[in-house]
This record gives C-alpha cells, sequence and structure tokens, in this order.
C-alpha cells in the first residue's frame, strides 16, 4: 500500500476533504449555511474552502435556517447540488418542513420527475456543557422520514467516504456529524474513496454478544468491547454507518451468529434509533436469540448543563459493559 | 406609570442606580471571563460588556413584574432585571443553588420572580414567547408589559416577522429591542441584513426607533415612552439600540479577526456606556469621581463575594437529573 494510504486526518479534515474534493470535480456543487466562509464555520471544519472557491460557491447567510434551507431545495431541483450547513443538529427542528415536506417529497409527489440531490449536513453529540438547545442527537426524526437518507459517520474515515457518497447521491442525505469527534485522528486515504450507503462496517469481530452501535456510540462500544475481552466475552461491534438506508440483514447475521444483542446510540431512548435497530433484530433473528435485545440510549430528559447531571444522560462504555455482561449472565 | 416630573435628587438617584447596575454587569462578566481562562465554568459564556446601556436603560424603565425574554448573551439582561449575583454564578458553575439547580447554565437563566422567562439559546427563539406572554398580560389585564431582547443576528428569523403582524393586530404590550452590536458570531450585520432595520417593524404598522444603545439615560427615557405607550393600550413598538460588545462572540473567540482593533478601540474609549454617564454627571456637576469609585468598589465585593459562594456551593444530586421534565 502507498504511505498516503495510511496518512491521518481529524474527522473534521476528513469532512472538509470530501467537500472539497466533491466541488473540484463537480461544479454543481455549493455550500450554504451560517458563518461558512470567511469564519470557515463555528467548528473551523471548513477553513480555508472559501479561499479556495469563492463566496459564490462557499455562501455566508443571514441566521435564517428555513430559509437557506428551503433556498438549497430550490436549486437542487433546478441543477444544482447543494450543502445545506445547518450548525447545530438542535436546530433541524427549524429546517424541518423544507426537509421533511418539501425535500424528501418532491421526488415521489412528482411521479420521478423531479430530483433533489441536496445534503443536509449537521451535528449530533452531548458532553459540550451547551445545555438542552445545542446537545440533542436528533438523527432519529429524519430516519422516520420516506425520502430522506440518513448517514452517521462513526470517524475519520467515514466522515470523508459518506460525504462524497452523500454529495454525489440523488436523492437528500442528511448527515450529522458527531461534534465532539472533530478532532479526533484516524487512517484517511488521500485517494477519491466513498462509503456506500446500507452497508454495515464490522468494526469489531466477536462471537459472543453484538453490539450495534452508531456515531458518538461506536467508540464507547469499543471501550466496553475491551472491558468485556478482560472477563472472557467476545463481542462484535457493527457500525450500521446509514440509518437509512439500514443493513439490516448484516445486523441480523451478526446477532445469528453471536446470539446476543446490544443497540447504542446517542439518540433519546424512547421512539429512537435503537428501537427500529432492536425491532430488526427480533424479528430477523428471533429463534437464535438467548436474550431480549437490550436498547441503550441518551436518557430521556433534555440534556441538562451540569456536567454531573450531563455525564450521566449519555451511554459509556462501563454502562454497555454492565448491560453486555448481565445478558451473557455473567452479571 | 405617570409622566409627572421626577425631582432632579430622585433623578440623579436612578442615574446612579444605573451606573451601579451597569457596572455590576460588567464586573459580573470580567468574573465570568476568568472562570472560563480558569477552566472553573464548564462550557462557555457570551459576555455583554459594552452593551451594559442597553439592558438597564430597558430593565430600569420596566415594573419588577413587567416580563423579558433574553437571548444567548442573557447576562446582563438577567441582572438588569434584578437577578442576584450568588444564583447567576451558581448556574454558571452548573450548582445546585442556581437559578435553574443547574440544569440550564449560562444561555438559559430564567427566574420568573423578576419577570424573567428565560434566556434562549435558539437565535429569535423568544420572539414567540414574548408576544405570547404580551398576549396573556392583555387577556388577564394585568397591565404587564414583555420585553422581547434579541440581537441583530435575530433579524434573520422569520418567526420575528410573523409575531411583530400578530402583535401589531392585536396590539399587544410588547416591545421589541434589538440589540444591534453590528455582528453576529463572526458575520457583519451589514452582509445579513437588507433595508433600514425599523423600517422593517414600520411595514407592520408598528412604532419603531433606533437610538444610541451606549447612552443608557437615552435608553431609559426612550424606552419609558414606548412602555407607557404599550401599558396605555397603543400597542407593540420596536427599538434598535446601536451597541459593541468588546469581547468577542463567546469567551473562547479572541482573535476576533472579522473586526479591527481600530473599531474596537473607537467604541472602547469614545463611547463607553459607563464613561459616557459617569463624565455627563460630573461635568453636570450632580457627581464627582468619589462616587462612581465608590460604586465600583461595592460592586466589586459584591461580585468577590458572588463567586466565592458559586465556588463553594455544591452540585446537584445525580437523582435529579430526571427530575422537572414534567410539570
Ligand atoms: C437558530 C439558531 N441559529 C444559529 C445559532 C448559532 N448562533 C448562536 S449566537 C449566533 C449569532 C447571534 O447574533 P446576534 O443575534 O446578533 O446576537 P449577538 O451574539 O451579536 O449578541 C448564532 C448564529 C443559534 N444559536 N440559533
Ligand atoms: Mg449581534
Amino acid at each position: 500500500m502507498p504511505d498516503a494510504a495510511v496518512r491521518e486526518l481529524t474527522y473534521g479534515e476528513a469532512v472538509k476533504e470530501a467537500i472539497a474534493e466533491e466541488m473540484r470535480r463537480d461544479p454543481r456543487v455549493f455550500l450554504i449555511g451560517e458563518d461558512v466562509a470567511e469564519a470557515g464555520h463555528p467548528f473551523k471544519t471548513l477553513v480555508g474552502l472559501v479561499q479556495e472557491f469563492g463566496t459564490d460557491r462557499i455562501i455566508d447567510t443571514p441566521i435564517s435556517e428555513p430559509g437557506y434551507a428551503g433556498i438549497g431545495v430550490g436549486a437542487a431541483m433546478t441543477g444544482m447540488r447543494p450543502i445545506v450547513d445547518v450548525m447545530f443538529g438542535d436546530f433541524i427542528t427549524l429546517t424541518m418542513d423544507q426537509m421533511v415536506n418539501q425535500a424528501a417529497k418532491v421526488h415521489y409527489m412528482s411521479g420521478g420527475k423531479i430530483k433533489v440531490p441536496i445534503v443536509f449536513r449537521t451535528t449530533l453529540g452531548a458532553t459540550r456543557r451547551s445545555a438542552a438547545q445545542h446537545s440533542q442527537s436528533l438523527h432519529a426524526w429524519v430516519s422516520h422520514v420516506p425520502g430522506l437518507k440518513v448517514a452517521l459517520p462513526s470517524g475519520p474515515y467515514e466522515a470523508k467516504g459518506l460525504m462524497k457518497t452523500a454529495i454525489r447521491d440523488d436523492s437528500p442525505v442528511v448527515i450529522f456529524e458527531d461534534k465532539m469527534m472533530y478532532r479526533v485522528k484516524g487512517p484517511v486515504p488521500a485517494e477519491d474513496y466513498t462509503i456506500p450507503f446500507g452497508v454495515a462496517k464490522v468494526t469489531r469481530a466477536g462471537r459472543d454478544i453484538t453490539i450495534v452501535a452508531t456515531s458518538s456510540m461506536v467508540p464507547v462500544a469499543l471501550g466496553a468491547a475491551t472491558l468485556l475481552e478482560a472477563i472472557g466475552i467476545s463481542a462484535e461491534v457493527i457500525d450500521p454507518r446509514t440509518t437509512w438506508p439500514l443493513d439490516k440483514q448484516a445486523l441480523i447475521d451478526s446477532a445469528k451468529k453471536t446470539s446476543r444483542a446490544i443497540v447504542v446510540d446517542e439518540g433519546y431512548e424512547r421512539y429512537g434509533v435503537t428501537a427500529e435497530i432492536a425491532s430488526v433484530i427480533a424479528e430477523g433473528a428471533f429463534y437464535h436469540l438467548d436474550a431480549p435485545v437490550k436498547r441503550i440510549g441518551a436518557m430521556d430528559v433534555p440534556v441538562p448543563f451540569s456536567p454531573v447531571l450531563e455525564d450521566l444522560t449519555v451511554p459509556s462504555s462501563s454502562v454497555v459493559f454492565e448491560a453486555a455482561k448481565a445478558l451473557c449472565g455473567k452479571a | 406609570m405617570t409622566t409627572q416630573a421626577r425631582e432632579p435628587r430622585m433623578e440623579l438617584e436612578q442615574h446612579l442606580h444605573m451606573y451601579r447596575q451597569m457596572a455590576k454587569i460588567r464586573a459580573f462578566e470580567e468574573q465570568v471571563n476568568e472562570l472560563y481562562k480558569s477552566a472553573k465554568m464548564p462550557g462557555l459564556a457570551h459576555l455583554y460588556v459594552g452593551e451594559e446601556a442597553v439592558a438597564v436603560g430597558v430593565c430600569e424603565a420596566l415594573h419588577r413584574d413587567d416580563f423579558i425574554t433574553s437571548t444567548h448573551r442573557g447576562h446582563g439582561h438577567c441582572l438588569a432585571k434584578g437577578a442576584s449575583v450568588n444564583r447567576m454564578f451558581a448556574e454558571l458553575l452548573g450548582k445546585e443553588p442556581g437559578y435553574c439547580r443547574g440544569k440550564g447554565g449560562s444561555m438559559h437563566i430564567a427566574d420568573p420572580e423578576t419577570g424573567n422567562l428565560g434566556a434562549n439559546a435558539i437565535v429569535g427563539g423568544s420572539a414567540g414567547i414574548a408576544t405570547g406572554a404580551a398576549l396573556s398580560a392583555k387577556m388577564r389585564g394585568s397591565g404587564q408589559v414583555a420585553v422581547c431582547f434579541f440581537g441583530d443576528g435575530a433579524l434573520g428569523q422569520g418567526l420575528l416577522y410573523e409575531v411583530m403582524n400578530m402583535a401589531a393586530l392585536w396590539t399587544l404590550p410588547v416591545i421589541y429591542v434589538c440589540e444591534n452590536n453590528l455582528y453576529g458570531e463572526y458575520t457583519p450585520c451589514g452582509d445579513t441584513v437588507a433595508g433600514e432595520i425599523p423600517a422593517r417593524a414600520r411595514a407592520f404598522g408598528i412604532h419603531a426607533e433606533s437610538v444610541d444603545g451606549q447612552d443608557v439615560q437615552l435608553v431609559n427615557a426612550t424606552m419609558r415612552r414606548l412602555v407607557e405607550r404599550a401599558r396605555r393600550g397603543e400597542g407593540p413598538a420596536f427599538l434598535e439600540c446601536k451597541t459593541y460588545r468588546y469581547y468577542g462572540h463567546h469567551v473562547g473567540d479572541v482573535n476576533r479577526e472579522y473586526r479591527t482593533r481600530e473599531e474596537e478601540r473607537e467604541w472602547m474609549t469614545g463611547r463607553d456606556p459607563l464613561q459616557t454617564l459617569a463624565s455627563r454627571l460630573t461635568g453636570q456637576g450632580l457627581a464627582d469621581a468619589s462616587v462612581f469609585e465608590r460604586i465600583q468598589t461595592d460592586v466589586k465585593t459584591e461580585i468577590d463575594s458572588g463567586v466565592q459562594y458559586a465556588l463553594a456551593a455544591p452540585y446537584p444530586d445525580p437523582s435529579e437529573v430526571d427530575e422537572d421534565v414534567y410539570a
């Protein structure tokens, strides 16, 4: 393998590289949002793009999320390929009509005549001490809606590959980046690659229990797997990478193999991504399971500010470890 | 409230009180910055230093039970409306005696006892709440008014125009106070706001004015007129206050590449709200330097003891995490 293949980038740099490469290869791609140009985004993920692509393609907007999301939809319907930047995942509540009633519906309602190749780029993740309106993981909301695809990169490699796939997709895609992971480094190939949607990744192979984990919860699950290994339990960690399309077969196959499954996701636990995935596994692997599928999501409370409270609301490796131990009859 | 001329003595006291309030906000915010820099405060905070005359001029025109809604840059509004320094610091540190028992933090301080319906981390997010409070005041016949504080950045939010329209249609006692500090985050408001700001309110038939937000006496006098109108049932008003934040967008924004040091110096030296008031009162022979020094000393004592109180205060009990989700 050439050296370039093992080059390391941060998660944030991987996102930027994906956007830059796609903007170079396709003049229809542009990015629109708040403080994305000169400021390079409040999370500093877009620094340098405006210098390369100019303000015609890296467009600063007023603080008007529904407005510029709608402008993105209109541009996508008429030959452009916008990336709409929604700074915090909490603000998708403001863009919801444009995502759900407009972007998601157009292709179907027009009988397949009109495409909406748009990417909504936003964030998830708590523990930044930002309180209830800046800390939510709301990806389940859009995963619920037919017509939208939803990607959840769990590391730098996924951040680049999934973003490139999202930009090339002819349907609306919502991509949630883990804001706590922007400075995490990992190997990212310098060459062009994409990660297909709907293909799960076995992040760690194992025999005794399957831990399905999304986005920010992949490192948490890997941490739990290490703790489990020390007590003789071999955990398989599997990352669906997209909640829609969902690689049901891979999840079912893994659960069949290990006969136990835990699903971990940072969205609110109730009515969440964990519920959907657990039911997929329960239906598909029922006769192979030795225990009920266990779900672990964020606590069902608005995210509190105080660190002593906030940390309790997000699943940790030790919580996943204890649950796995119990499921394996070693409690 | 009546419009009868107040005694000069009372007026001086009122002005010195406004100076004290501004000094308190400034000292509070300087202390918040220290807490951040010494890693004693979780998360970030948006400092109000430089904008004190707006919160104080506005809130000193209100009664205790009048409503305000605040913003992510809200410490000044809360203090100006009567919040205690101790409980503010405690909230910023995520401690149990804080205004929200540590659940809200810097961007969510609410204090119904002083009419503060809450700071808000969604830009423009409180425009509906303030307007709804005004509708409620009208329905209940309480005579209260509601003030909605928001930044120039919030002018981008459609919600504001929906509620201004309804406030005008229904003659609601609400005053929209736009704190135009020239920037929303790292973008100059000239790049995000088309047309004249007060004209947006006038389009709905709302009485609108623009004032120098660094002149606390002017802000206060203007606001008193607008509040009286609203209480008389003459409907909503819009007040643009031209102001400036001395620090970055938040405590971590220390380089401020999006604006020049000259611009900062101009605002800080020529138009500082505390200096402006102090030199005016001194020039009029109504007070001398020792008066302001004494106020500064008092305020410093209050802030020092407030921060000590908060540092020593306990964290909430972990069992509180799922309390208060429902009423
Ligand atoms: C709906 C929404 N969009 C974006 C943000 C991120 N954000 C926080 S403060 C801010 C700038 C606000 O500017 P302005 O209203 O002028 O207030 P200032 O900070 O200048 O006091 C932005 C964009 C947010 N909190 N809410
Ligand atoms: Mg502003």
